[in-house]
């Protein structure tokens, strides 16, 4: 089978993001841009997968301008077979992504489309979810862990209560968390191998995707500051502290 | 005006407090609220949420199916009545992450997530970048409003209500591609994290599993609810349900107390609903003390014991 994986191009995690003056959005001029790591964590899944046998090949799929196959070198680098960037300059709601998701898997029938449990820069935690319902196939969100056996997957889900297993049909769709693998380093010679792997270019309008529906997104803000803390200097002065401010 | 309709998060006998948050952030959306219930058997659980001060109606719809949450399974349920509503609000929990979506692209609509602040009928704010930036969102005329409710944002509603149930029969198929297998849970009897008024933390500075014990100690002495960073709970010195932050659970306590924790923004985002921060570090520069509201450096090991002599 093949696994189809989602990487979205996004600000990397250390970088401190604010607000532009104007509030027209926030300010990434020159910032580190990197793969979500959730995505990451996808692809890595993917790869263990094919590595046990599970899988054939491993497809890597971001949707964005060019900038973005930068991140699916890298994909390919870590050994994914080859990658598909589909073309726009525009930013993609999860909706939009969900549908040009299932473009691609009506063209590829995958057995499995991992993303990552959220985007790190919307925070909106959507597309997976949109992409099953569309599909009509099973969602395991939030993996921790994945087994694959013939024609269904046993997923591990973490859940507000803990830790929850639910069995799903194959084709499915699988969003990623934290604890779900570690991802592999990418070595100097695997750049250079990533280079001659297939990436295809399919603009966006070729696709027929619907971009309606949108929400408007009309002011950033930053977020409010706490008022400056103080320091006690010992065990004892901060119980008394706490209990003065009425907390213990 | 606005119809908005809850889908109750529940485990199948008592209503989860998210529940009344979302009633809140409804109320303040202003319109009438009605609560959804899908249950194998939903009588206590509608009751409960009849209960909830605001709520006009509470629809109780029973079926074998709805013993376990599925996503799958209850999302076309729910998109099968949604045309009766302008707004359908879900927790901002697993539950509702997992289902909300699911509900709005059967609707064909973009979903809003995390709402923090309503600012008018269709207009709201919400958190991005790890909370670093708080963006208006508003959801053109024409289309349903599919969302989820943050839940630190919002004090649950007041009881004290006696609302109509309704019972309905299940309309939509239900797939049968996805099965419930089982929940392991680990979390004990401590409070409930999201709802615990005190919390108290530990990070990689606690070194170890048994370590840990402290933290819990320290917590059952103050009846507090008990979190942990990221990098404990990877390195298995606690279960993954305690991990707060950007991709754990968002908390909003009274206080929150967070012992060897260095204050990375993942982790920061998760209790700046808190009302007193107290962060205890035995490294000055520690990015945690920028946001804490009392501060102490030092040893944990030696600082717990004398925390616990002093109360
Ligand atoms: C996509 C993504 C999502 C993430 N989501 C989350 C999240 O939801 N929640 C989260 O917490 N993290 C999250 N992280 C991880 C986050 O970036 C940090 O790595 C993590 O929070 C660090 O945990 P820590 O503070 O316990 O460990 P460290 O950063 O290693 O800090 C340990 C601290 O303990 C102190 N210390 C050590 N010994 C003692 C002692 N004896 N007494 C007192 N102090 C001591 C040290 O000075 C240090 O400050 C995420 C990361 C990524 C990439
Ligand atoms: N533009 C994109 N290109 C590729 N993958 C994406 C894109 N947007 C979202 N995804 C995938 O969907 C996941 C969840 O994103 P979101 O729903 O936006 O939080 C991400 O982790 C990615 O795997």
């Amino acid at each position: 089978m093949k696994i189809l994986v989602g990487i979205k191009r996004v600000v990397d995690y250390n970088v401190r993001v604010r607000v532009k003056p104007d509030g027209s959005g926030v300010d990434l001029d020159g910032a580190k841009m990197s793969i979500n790591p959730f995505d990451e964590i996808a692809l890595e899944e993917a790869l263990r997968l094919r590595e046990a046998g599970k899988a054939a090949e491993v497809i890597v799929v971001s949707i964005g301008p060019n900038a973005c196959q930068q991140q699916l070198r890298t994909g390919l680098a870590m050994g994914a077979d080859r990658a598909i960037q589909v073309d726009t300059e525009e930013r993609l709601q999860p909706l939009a992504v969900a549908r040009t998701f299932l473009a691609i898997a009506e063209k590829e029938q995958p057995g499995l489309f991992i993303v990552g449990k959220q985007a790190i820069d919307d925070d909106n935690s959507q597309t997976g979810q949109m992409l099953a319902a569309l599909w009509n196939r099973p969602q395991a969100t939030f993996a921790s862990e994945v087994q694959v056996e013939g024609d269904t997957a046993t997923v591990t889900r973490e859940v507000d209560a803990g830790l929850e297993t639910i069995e799903i049909d194959l084709p499915a769709v699988i969003t990623t968390d934290l604890r779900l693998n570690e991802p592999r380093f990418v070595k100097l010679p695997d750049i250079m191998k990533a280079k001659r792997k297939p990436l295809e270019v399919i603009p966006l309008s070729d696709l027929g995707v619907a971009n309606d529906n949108t929400l408007e997104i009309e002011h950033f803000a930053p977020p409010a500051t706490r008022e400056k803390g103080i320091m006690v200097d010992s065990a004892e002065a901060l119980v008394t502290e706490l209990k003065n401010r009425g907390l213990l | 005006m606005s119809k908005i309709l809850i889908i109750a998060e529940h485990n199948g006998t008592e209503l989860n407090n998210a529940t009344a948050k979302c009633v809140s952030c409804a109320a303040a959306t202003e319109g009438s609220i009605h609560i959804l219930v899908l249950a194998a058997d939903g009588a206590a659980v509608a009751a409960q949420a009849a209960g909830i001060a605001g709520v006009e109606e509470v629809i109780s719809i029973n079926h074998a199916n709805f013993a376990q949450v599925l996503a799958a399974t209850q999302a076309p349920e729910i998109a099968a009545i949604a045309a009766d509503y302008s707004h359908i609000y879900g927790p901002s929990s697993t539950f509702g992450r997992d289902l909300m979506p699911r509900v709005a692209a059967l609707l064909g609509v973009n979903q809003v997530a995390d709402i923090m602040s309503v600012k008018g009928p269709r207009s709201f704010q919400r958190p991005v970048y790890a909370g670093n930036a708080i963006i208006d969102v508003s959801v053109p005329e024409g289309m349903t409003i599919v969302a989820t409710i943050r839940m630190a944002s919002w004090a649950a509603a007041e009881g004290g209500n006696s609302a109509a149930v309704s019972k309905r029969e299940a309309s939509a198929e239900t797939p049968t591609h996805s099965r419930y297998i089982g929940l392991k849970t680990e979390g004990g009897d401590l409070p409930d994290l999201q709802s615990a008024n005190r919390v108290i933390a530990g990070g990689r500075g606690l070194g170890s599993e048994e370590n840990f014990q402290l933290i819990y100690q320290l917590a059952s002495k103050l009846g507090a609810g008990v979190g942990a960073s990221r990098a404990a709970v990877d390195a298995g010195y606690v279960p993954n349900d305690m991990q707060v932050g950007q991709t754990g659970k968002i908390i909003s306590p009274d206080l929150y107390m967070a012992f060897g924790i260095s204050g990375a923004i993942q982790h920061v985002t998760g209790i700046k609903d808190a009302g007193t921060i107290v962060a205890i570090n035995k490294d000055a520069e520690a990015p945690i003390f920028e946001v804490a509201d009392i501060g102490l450096v030092g040893d944990l090991f030696s600082i717990i014991p004398e925390i616990e002599a002093a109360i």
